[in-house]
């Protein structure tokens, strides 16, 4: 087991105010069934530590619940939502699944797949900018094609709105990093 | 356009926030519920209403709620089912986004039917936006004393949380839900036990959809009896539809159970036909894992009769000619879909989302997708159509959640329906991909 | 106590018994297989199918029949109940149907397995399997890995029965592997490099049914059927120190805990008696075991074709692998 210091010497700890979050998440569930705070608490360590799991990531996040870094590698192995591996500054989760196939999703994806310049789903941008990712219904199927990208929807998708959709996002990068 | 119970209010500016929403009838349930009636008179009269679930099974939820174990000195919870992720349907979302305080409004009814003092809302992990709305309106909740210790000085306590899931379709299955919840894989639990006696924690819990908790609130205000006399005998109250696919007007709607299909696909106050004039081919009418129908079993009955929006309706004629409300995803086909691609993206779904835990349904589900997308891709034999009839029929009842039996049906009923297009693939492999069998060549179906 | 009765035979069992425990009573064909519940360690069961039987009647209270083939291992006996096992044609294609499932993905490598001639899925292939497949597909792989020093990992092995799952959160203190990921990609791992070093954790590779644990120090060393399992036990403050060593010549090659007739271990005085990881890797020398006598298996009919129990049976074993 790695020890607290090992892990805060590996990977910068929440701050005071997301440890407050967690603290509040925890607090939610019962004594003694913090582990039930493990989705959120990933979905906030996620978004502090550079958009994906690392293992370090996930054995702190086992510590501040109490719990064995196994139980925390079966948890963010079993939902999709979580990246296991670094990806691009943003992700487009593109819905894949029958209603927005009816209406093109295929068709985005390809189109979103030459835009990047990649071959395959999954793949990020050379420029490091785009990750691109399919999803199953994300529950937008009267509104599509669509994707997520962060917290956000994007709907009534089209080659037009996917191109401004690249240009928002670089320059809101570009404004974030000035 | 028929009466609404739930989406009355839906375009009022403002809604979302607590004084809008109050200034519209808005926690009058909880106040009638907690002033005026006891916890036993609130289950007695949603079980009266007939309310049906409306998270796809539609088990009655007063039935549900009279199982409820009471054992002394234990906690017991309503946990709202928010993880709608069932291709096809976005109803749960629609509410929860625009109209937050009626979910929260009913977990506080429901709750203090139940007698559970905790309660949890359980949302998928993609609309983590609409968490942060409904935990915007629980705070004002919280702050106008409709949440929190003794309200309404009723001397009943309530609190109320939502958590998020982390994507992960087989967390709307009740059990894997709690298990996801208790922050565990979401593995479901082999029943029984029922949630009722064994649920959260080990301890009694009711497990209900988001539009069901919400119909308790119009049951409550107007009651039961004035409740029954909207929708038919056998399917009370109004059901939100989530419209999609290629309809001209696809959205969220309201009906009362009991409108005609056809008027519901071609009425100018709901749908208003396929897309782009075109002809209509199929129609999955309550979610991804309900039986698929083809043209002539849309608008009438295998025996002729009218086809009605109703969990009677829907299912005349068995899984032979009829399918199922569920979770009410309405998913239109226009003439140029294919349905042998759509097949294999369904079934690709129930692969990717098997929990994996049993193995029939682990199994079977990844074989179904490999056999079907090879058709899809022109690599398909006759062999085939008849294999993937059989894998069906051999996960279908011996899994231990009902994944198995959703990923099994679709399928099914694709290759009794279509059996023709299944074939047309084999035998045309160059065109099977890119061309399409189409409507109008379709031998089985007279328009 | 109530009455159940099982493929036409009648037992009075304790209320609250599974399907499965009444069966094992009767013993015999009756008893259905199980590839993923282990009595010894609760929570397991329910999972794998194999166990499915048809309920013809309900109980006396309420006679009809179940829809459903339920899991023999997780249902519990109704007074009056009727099950039919191996007597129900339905049982019999619907578990064949779960031996497919089991068998699409599994490498077959039963001639490179240290686990062949023991193997709960080569009995249970041999006797509800079909001969040939129609499983055209790609079977899904992965590459070997060793969890910790003495325990070896065949995850293309894997039924996901989950028993060493179970070995390790209820024998050991600290669980390190589990299963991750999902459905078909579901795989049982450490996820990150790391060592099961448990003073009990041997004990899955016992408990697993098929060759996906197997012993880093005795592998492919002999075939098992070429040993000589005698019951031996020895003084030991972790455990019990009653085990099986499986003999080649004077030659230790393995130690096994005890087995019952189930493929489960042993339980005396309620207690199942695992063994701990020095017994199992670190005691191979006779000289440290006293020798009880021969160890009959009645399990696996390949291990008894060893004749074993009569003597000399090296003789026979080194004429068998001329
Ligand atoms: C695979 C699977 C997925 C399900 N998904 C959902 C879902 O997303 N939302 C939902 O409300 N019910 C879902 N259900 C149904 C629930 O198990 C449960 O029956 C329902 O939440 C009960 O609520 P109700 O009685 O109010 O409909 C699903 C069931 C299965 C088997
Ligand atoms: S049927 Fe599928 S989803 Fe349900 S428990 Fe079995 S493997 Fe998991
Ligand atoms: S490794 Fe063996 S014991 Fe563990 S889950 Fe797989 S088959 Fe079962
Ligand atoms: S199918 Fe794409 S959001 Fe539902
Ligand atoms: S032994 Fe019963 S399901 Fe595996």
């Amino acid at each position: 087991m790695i020890s607290t210091q090992e892990l805060q010497a590996k990977r910068p700890p929440f701050s005071t105010e997301k440890l407050e979050e967690v603290q509040g998440v925890i607090k939610q569930f019962p004594e003694g069934r913090q582990k039930s705070a493990i989705l959120r608490v990933l979905h906030i360590a996620e978004e502090e530590f550079g958009g994906w799991l690392s293992p370090e990531t996930m054995d702190y996040v086992a510590s501040l619940l109490n719990i064995q870094p196994i139980e925390v590698y079966e948890v963010a192995t079993f939902y999709t939502m979580f990246n296991l591996e670094p990806t691009g500054k943003f992700v487009f989760e593109v819905c894949r699944t029958g209603p927005c196939m009816l209406v093109g999703s295929d068709d985005i994806i390809e189109y979103i797949k030459n835009k990047l310049g990649i071959s395959k789903i999954g793949e990020t941008s050379a420029d490091g900018m785009f990750t691109l990712k399919t999803a199953e219904c994300l529950g937008a199927c009267g509104y599509g094609p669509m994707l997520q990208c962060g917290k956000k929807y994007h709907e009534y998708l089209t080659p037009e709105k996917v191109d401004a959709l690249m240009d928002e996002y670089r320059s809101k990068y570009s404004t974030e990093n000035n | 356009m028929g009466r609404k119970l739930l989406l009355e209010h839906i375009d009022v500016p403002g809604i979302e926030t607590f004084d809008v929403y109050r200034n519209h009838g808005g926690y009058k349930s909880v106040e009638k519920a907690l002033k005026t009636m006891s916890p036993q008179e609130v289950v007695e009269e949603v079980q009266k209403s007939a309310l049906k679930g409306r998270g796809g099974a539609g088990f009655p939820t007063g039935m549900k709620w009279s199982f409820l174990a009471k054992p002394e000195g234990v906690p017991r919870y309503l946990v709202c089912n928010a993880d709608e992720s069932e291709p096809g349907t976005f109803k749960d979302r629609y509410l929860m986004e625009k109209l937050p305080h009626l979910l929260i409004e009913g977990m506080i009814t429901s709750s203090y039917a139940l007698g559970a003092n905790t309660s949890y809302i359980y949302i998928r992990g993609e609309y983590y936006f609409i968490l942060e709305i409904l935990e915007k309106a629980i705070d004002e909740a919280y702050a106008k004393g409709f949440l929190g210790k003794n309200i309404l000085g009723s001397g009943y306590d309530l609190d109320l949380y939502v958590a998020p899931g982390g994507g992960a379709y087989i967390c709307g299955e009740e059990t894997a839900l709690l298990e996801s919840l208790e922050g565990k894989r979401g593995n479901p639990r082999m029943k029984p036990p029922f949630p009722a006696i064994k649920g959260l924690y080990g301890c009694p819990t009711v497990v209900n959809n988001v539009e069901s908790i919400a119909a308790v609130v119009p049951i409550i205000n107007i009651g039961a009896d004035e409740y029954l006399k909207i929708g038919t005998e056998k399917s009370s109250g109004t059901k939100l539809i989530s419209a999609c696919g290629n309809l001209a007007r696809p959205g969220v709607y309201e009906i009362e159970l009991g409108l005609s299909v056809e008027e519901f696909i071609y009425g100018d106050d709901w749908c208003r036909g396929i897309a782009n004039g075109k002809k209509i081919k199929a129609l999955i009418p309550g979610g991804s894992s309900v039986p698929i129908l083809p043209a002539h079993l849309i608008t009438k009955t295998a025996t002729g009769e009218t086809r009605y929006m109703s969990y009677e309706s829907l299912s005349d004629g068995g899984f032979a000619s009829g399918s199922m409300l569920g979770s009410g995803g309405f998913i239109a086909f226009d003439e140029d879909q294919c349905i042998v691609r759509n097949t294999w993206n369904f079934a690709r779904f129930y692969s990717h989302e098997s929990c994996g835990q049993c193995s029939p349904c682990r199994e079977g589900t990844a074989w179904m997708e490999k056999v079907l997308r090879r058709i899809e891709n022109g690599e398909g034999n006759m062999r085939d159509i008849d294999l993937l009839a059989d894998i069906n029929k051999k996960i279908e009842g011996n899994t231990i959640c009902p994944l198995g039996d959703a990923a099994a049906w679709p399928v099914a009923a694709a290759i009794r329906h279509f059996r023709e297009e299944f074939e047309w693939h084999v035998t045309h492999p160059q065109d099977a991909l890119k061309g399409n069998y189409g409507l109008l060549s379709m031998p089985s179906i007279t328009l | 106590m109530v009455k159940v009765t099982i493929d036409d035979i009648e037992i009075e069992v304790e209320e609250g018994t599974t399907i499965m425990n009444a069966a094992r009573m009767i013993g015999g064909d009756v008893v259905p297989p199980a590839m993923c519940y282990y009595s010894s360690l609760p929570g397991t069961g329910g999972k794998c199918r194999t166990c499915l039987v048809e309920i013809a009647a309900g109980s006396t209270k309420d006679p009809r029949p179940m829809p459903k083939l339920m899991v023999s291992c997780s249902t519990q006996v109704q007074d009056g109940m009727i099950v039919k096992n191996r007597t129900s044609e339905k049982v019999i294609e619907n578990r064949g149907a779960v031996v497919e499932f089991l068998l699409i993905n599994h490498p077959l490598d039963c001639p490179v397995c240290d686990q062949a001639g023991e193997c709960d899925l080569q009995d249970l292939g041999f006797s509800h399997g079909k001969a040939g497949t129609r499983y055209e597909e790609e079977r899904r792989t992965f590459d070997p890995i060793d969890i910790g020093e003495n325990i070896k990992l065949h995850m293309n092995r894997c039924i996901l029965c989950y028993r060493c799952v179970h070995v390790a959160n209820q024998l050991t203190d600290q669980r390190v592997h589990g299963a991750l990921h999902r459905g078909d990609h579901t795989e049982i791992s450490t996820y990150i490099e790391k060592a099961v070093d448990n003073d009990f954790s041997g004990n899955m590779i016992d408990v697993c049914p098929v060759g996906a644990l197997t012993d880093r120090t005795s592998r492919f060393k002999s075939r098992v059927w070429f040993l000589n399992p005698m019951n031996a036990s020895c003084e030991c403050t972790k455990c019990s120190g009653k085990a099986v060593v499986w003999m080649f010549g004077k030659q230790m090659y393995r130690v096994t805990t005890r087995q019952d007739k189930y493929g489960e271990v042993e339980v005396v005085d309620g207690k199942p008696e695992w063994i701990c990881n020095e017994c199992r890797f670190d005691k191979k020398d006779l000289s440290k075991w006293t020798i009880e006598g021969p160890r009959h298996i009645d399990r696996h009919s390949v291990i008894s074709q060893g004749h074993y129990e009569k003597p000399n049976p090296l003789k026979n074993a080194t004429k068998n692998i001329e």
